[in-house]
């Protein structure tokens, strides 16, 4: 049976050959790299399908290494702890959490993934390096990213109010206000959900305080209570400080949830004209709106006082638990644009990788995410996930929680700092 | 299949006969025990006593598990404000609702047993008891949706409230120039004008839609000498315009009463034209103050905020009294049925009017069943969860927040300290434990 199927294999590999590739010497060499590897990962139902095309991708030049794929959903950080704790993880695992990834590589359940280092770097650029790198050692990978840089908005409301997407905080002040006298609330926000104000606060943070900063806080080497904070949450009253520029008002914007805030701004009349999230906020106005192509925008996050192009993004991180050949050739193989394109063709992907051919993304509007993406001079991950989960993760504790207070009351930025820090220093003991 | 084969160490039919027993005869009957309750006991070995013993351990020790902590655990739960604020909101739920439960069914059931109906009646509200909690929680959740094209509550009272106080056809506008200022609702001319002015009442926050289909290009007033002439137009255009001045571009406002005050207190008012102009005329000299009345401003009802941190609490108890009152009314109502109605008509005979019969004869008898009502109401309070998770959005489950549910946040929801947690688990059970011994000293007193 075996050799059948390397048989079958082998063949394929010459027709490769055939067709005048240049990779035929690489090919030839692969045919010696064998094994079976298993993935873990969330990836379910029609991105587990899409998952399958990045694996015939990997396939083609690794005919004789078995993938086989299983999906965890979203226990996936339970479903790994159980696996690893019974000392029998996958060879390969996606992980969402950079904090899960720092726990096993602490623990040393994971190999150095040192050997993709350069290729890390010269496809993606040392700040998706540096997100898997922990004590100097690399250990994951980047390699389905998302975009929370962006605005999304409601053209007809734009352009009945006659305004442009803002670049600068200033034109979004500016905007937001002429939006607001013709009618319409500029801002709708997800207060329900307290990841849509980190997100805000991080996107904010990022530009006023840089990626220095940003990386310490997320550490928690500098205070909440550190003027960069207070500077940032002041800025960010220019979207949550007038109730009048919320849809339903603070008071109501707190029951709002996420999918409710991207709806709202398509009803008829639109109750909001745009609203600050991830890249996803397209799959819900395609399956939960009747908006159209055309009938909403995408823009990048504005520039703060001058801010370059960054992205605060999140993303799955490929980790290796168990070495060999094949692991070896399948975490570099994620780090080629071939691996990038063979999912992103299919929709509903964007990878950071700054090689990926932007023509390959289905759509215009995902080929401007993934641009912004991969142009990006700062990539930074979402903080509230590197922070522990009691302070950055959990509905209703710690920033999520005194975020919603801040959006009540957006004129106490003093004590919203302090109960940060309160928090904070609570959760990082 | 487990107890299948301990059948082979059953005695042989062919008892030896006499008195000499063996010791092996002695011991028969205790292994024959032991088998038959091993499957049992080995359940409860597992899912009970082994994870009650490992929790009680593990709540002593910190979140990773590593080092003992003694009680400190304990001590967080109160010195924790979200912690304390669950374990209050706990005794809120077992002040109400054990009691409002028995009491809702106590009421039903007594009522539903005179009523034609009463089958009927019964079944509908029994009915809740058949779904889900949980989808019970997200079906109120979306009920009491603070903005009223949402949750079907506040549009009922909504419905009301519109018919009470009419919105105006303006609402949510504001001034759009330094001239005009906003007070108590009504939009006004900041200072006085006199004939021979004109007023210029621009407005804001308008959406296109609101203005009536027969509004045309705002009109520029002209002035007359013995009267005040203006214009009442939404000063807006694409991009914003100049504040206050009327542009091209920019519709009148039709229809809108503008009120003038004269210098003796008395008052008129005119409706402006499709332009949006108005005029009033043979006015002696004097100073005027104009503007629009707060009624053309007036707000649509907005919704009362039942997920708010104040009221959700209530919101949760509703939800859960409206699953639990049938539950309670057929027990009631079975144990109702049950009652010897001699005595109820030996009462009425001796001149007992009905509420003295319900309080002094059926209560009474019907104490132990209301009791057993009570005591379920009173456990399944002190464990409740899933209602709560449901009907509060993450933005208020602080202050929504119960023991079992704080239990479950502070171990599972990603903050993973299973020291708290089950800290928190060993609390509610310490809680609960008073009330069970209590019900097996009832089962004991009846059996």
């Amino acid at each position: 049976m075996t050799v059948t199927v390397l048989g079958a294999a082998a063949c394929g590999g010459d027709d490769d050959d055939a067709s005048g590739d240049t990779s035929g010497g690489a090919a030839a060499a692969n045919q010696d790299v064998s094994g079976s590897l298993s993935v873990l990962g969330i990836w379910s139902g029609q991105e587990q399908e899409s998952f399958r095309a990045v694996i015939d991708a990997f396939n083609e030049q690794y005919p004789n290494v078995n993938v086989s794929y299983k999906s965890a959903g979203d226990n996936l950080p339970t479903v790994l702890q159980t696996a690893v704790q019974g000392g029998n993880p996958p060879d390969v695992a996606f992980i969402a959490q950079p904090g899960t990834i720092q726990g096993f590589a602490t623990d040393g359940k994971l190999q150095s993934l040192d050997f993709a280092k350069d290729a890390v770097v010269e496809n993606f650029g040392q700040s998706v390096a540096d997100i898997g790198t922990f004590d100097g050692t690399l250990y994951g990978i980047l390699f389905k990213s998302a975009n929370k840089s962006l605005g999304w908005y409601n053209t007809a409301v734009f352009s009945d109010a006659g305004v442009e997407p803002p670049e600068t905080f200033e034109d979004l002040s500016t905007a937001a206000d002429t939006i607001a006298a013709s009618g319409v609330p500029p801002y709708s926000i997800a207060g329900a959900d307290g990841w849509t104000l980190t997100d805000l606060f991080e996107n904010i943070y990022l530009r006023t305080a840089g990626p220095e900063k940003y990386d310490q806080l997320a550490k928690h080497e500098i205070k909440w209570t550190d003027p960069s904070v207070i500077d940032a949450l002041n800025q960010m009253k220019v979207v949550i400080g007038k109730s009048a520029n919320i849809a339903g008002g603070s008071r109501g914007a707190l029951q709002i949830d996420f999918p409710t805030s991207v709806k709202q701004l398509f009803t008829d009349p639109p109750k909001a004209a745009m609203t600050f999230e991830g890249d996803f906020v397209g799959g819900n106005i395609a399956n939960e709106t009747n908006a159209q192509e055309g009938d909403y925008g995408v823009f990048t996050f504005p520039s703060v006082n001058g801010s370059g192009p960054a992205v605060v993004g999140a993303g799955d991180i490929g980790v290796l638990f168990k070495d060999s050949p094949a692991g070896q050739a399948f975490m570099t193989f994620l780090t080629t644009p071939e691996a990038a394109q063979a999912w992103a063709s299919r929709g509903g992907f964007l990878s950071a990788n700054k090689n990926v051919d932007p023509s390959v993304y289905p759509d215009d509007i995902t080929r401007q995410i993934a641009t912004d993406l991969a142009d990006a001079e700062t990539f930074r991950f979402d903080m509230s996930d590197l922070a522990p989960p009691a302070f950055g993760g959990t509905p209703g504790q710690g920033e999520w929680k005194i975020l919603q207070d801040f959006l009540r009351n957006p004129n106490d930025v003093q004590g919203t700092a302090q109960a940060l820090e309160t928090a904070a220093a609570r959760a990082y003991k | 299949m487990a107890t299948g084969a301990p059948a082979a160490d059953l005695p042989p039919a062919p008892r030896p006969e006499g008195p000499a027993r063996t010791r092996g005869d002695r011991l028969r009957p205790l292994a024959t025990a032991l088998a038959f309750l091993a499957p049992a006991i080995v359940l409860l070995g597992v899912w009970i006593v082994y994870p009650t013993v490992w929790t009680i351990i593990r709540s002593f020790f910190d979140r990773a598990g590593d080092a003992f902590v003694g009680w400190d655990n304990y001590k967080e739960i109160f010195e924790n404000d979200a912690l304390l604020k669950s374990v209050e909101n706990n005794l809120i739920w077992v002040a109400i609702v054990p009691a409002l439960v028995t009491a809702l069914g106590l009421i039903f059931a007594v009522l539903t047993e005179r009523i034609a109906w009463g089958t009927g009646f019964k079944l509908v509200v029994f009915m809740p008891i058949a779904i889900s909690l949980f989808a019970a929680g997200i079906s109120w959740r979306i009920m009491l949706d603070i903005d009223p094209e949402r949750g079907a509550v506040n549009a009922a009272i909504g419905q009301v409230a519109d018919a009470i106080n009419e919105p105006g056809p303006l609402t949510g506008a504001k001034p759009s120039g330094a001239e005009v200022v906003q007070s108590g609702g009504a939009i006004a001319l900041k200072d006085p004008v006199q004939p021979g002015q004109t007023a210029l009442l621009g407005l804001t926050a308008i959406r296109a839609t609101e203005v009536p289909d027969d509004a045309r290009q705002a009109g520029r007033p002209r002035a007359l000498p013995d009267g005040i002439t203006g214009v009442v137009w939404r000063d807006f255009k694409p991009g914003g315009g100049k504040p206050g001045v009327v542009e091209r571009g920019e519709t009148g406002l039709p229809g809108v009463t503008v009120e003038l005050r004269t210098p003796e207190g008395d008052s008129r008012s005119v409706k402006t034209a499709d332009d949006g102009t108005f005029a009033f005329e043979d006015l002696p000299p004097g100073d005027y103050r104009l503007g629009i009345g707060s009624s053309t401003f007036q707000q649509g009802f907005d919704g009362v905020s039942w997920l708010g941190s104040s009221l959700v609490v209530i919101s949760c108890i509703i939800a859960y009294v409206w699953v639990w009152a049938g539950f309670a009314m057929v027990v009631i109502a079975a144990g109702l049925a049950a009652l010897p109605r001699d005595l109820l008509e030996a009462a009425r005979t001796d001149g007992a009017n009905e509420w003295q019969v319900f309080r002094r004869i059926t209560v009474p008898l019907l104490a132990p069943v209301l009791t057993v009502v009570f005591i379920t109401m009173l456990i399944n309070v002190l464990k409740v969860f899933d209602i709560v998770l449901a009907v509060a959005p993450a933005s208020v489950q602080d202050d929504a927040a119960v023991i079992a549910l704080s239990m479950w946040r502070v171990a599972f929801t990603g903050q993973g300290d299973f020291g708290l947690g089950s800290a928190i688990a060993v609390l509610l059970f310490v809680l609960v434990v008073p009330v069970l011994v209590l019900n097996i000293r009832r089962f004991r007193r009846e059996v």
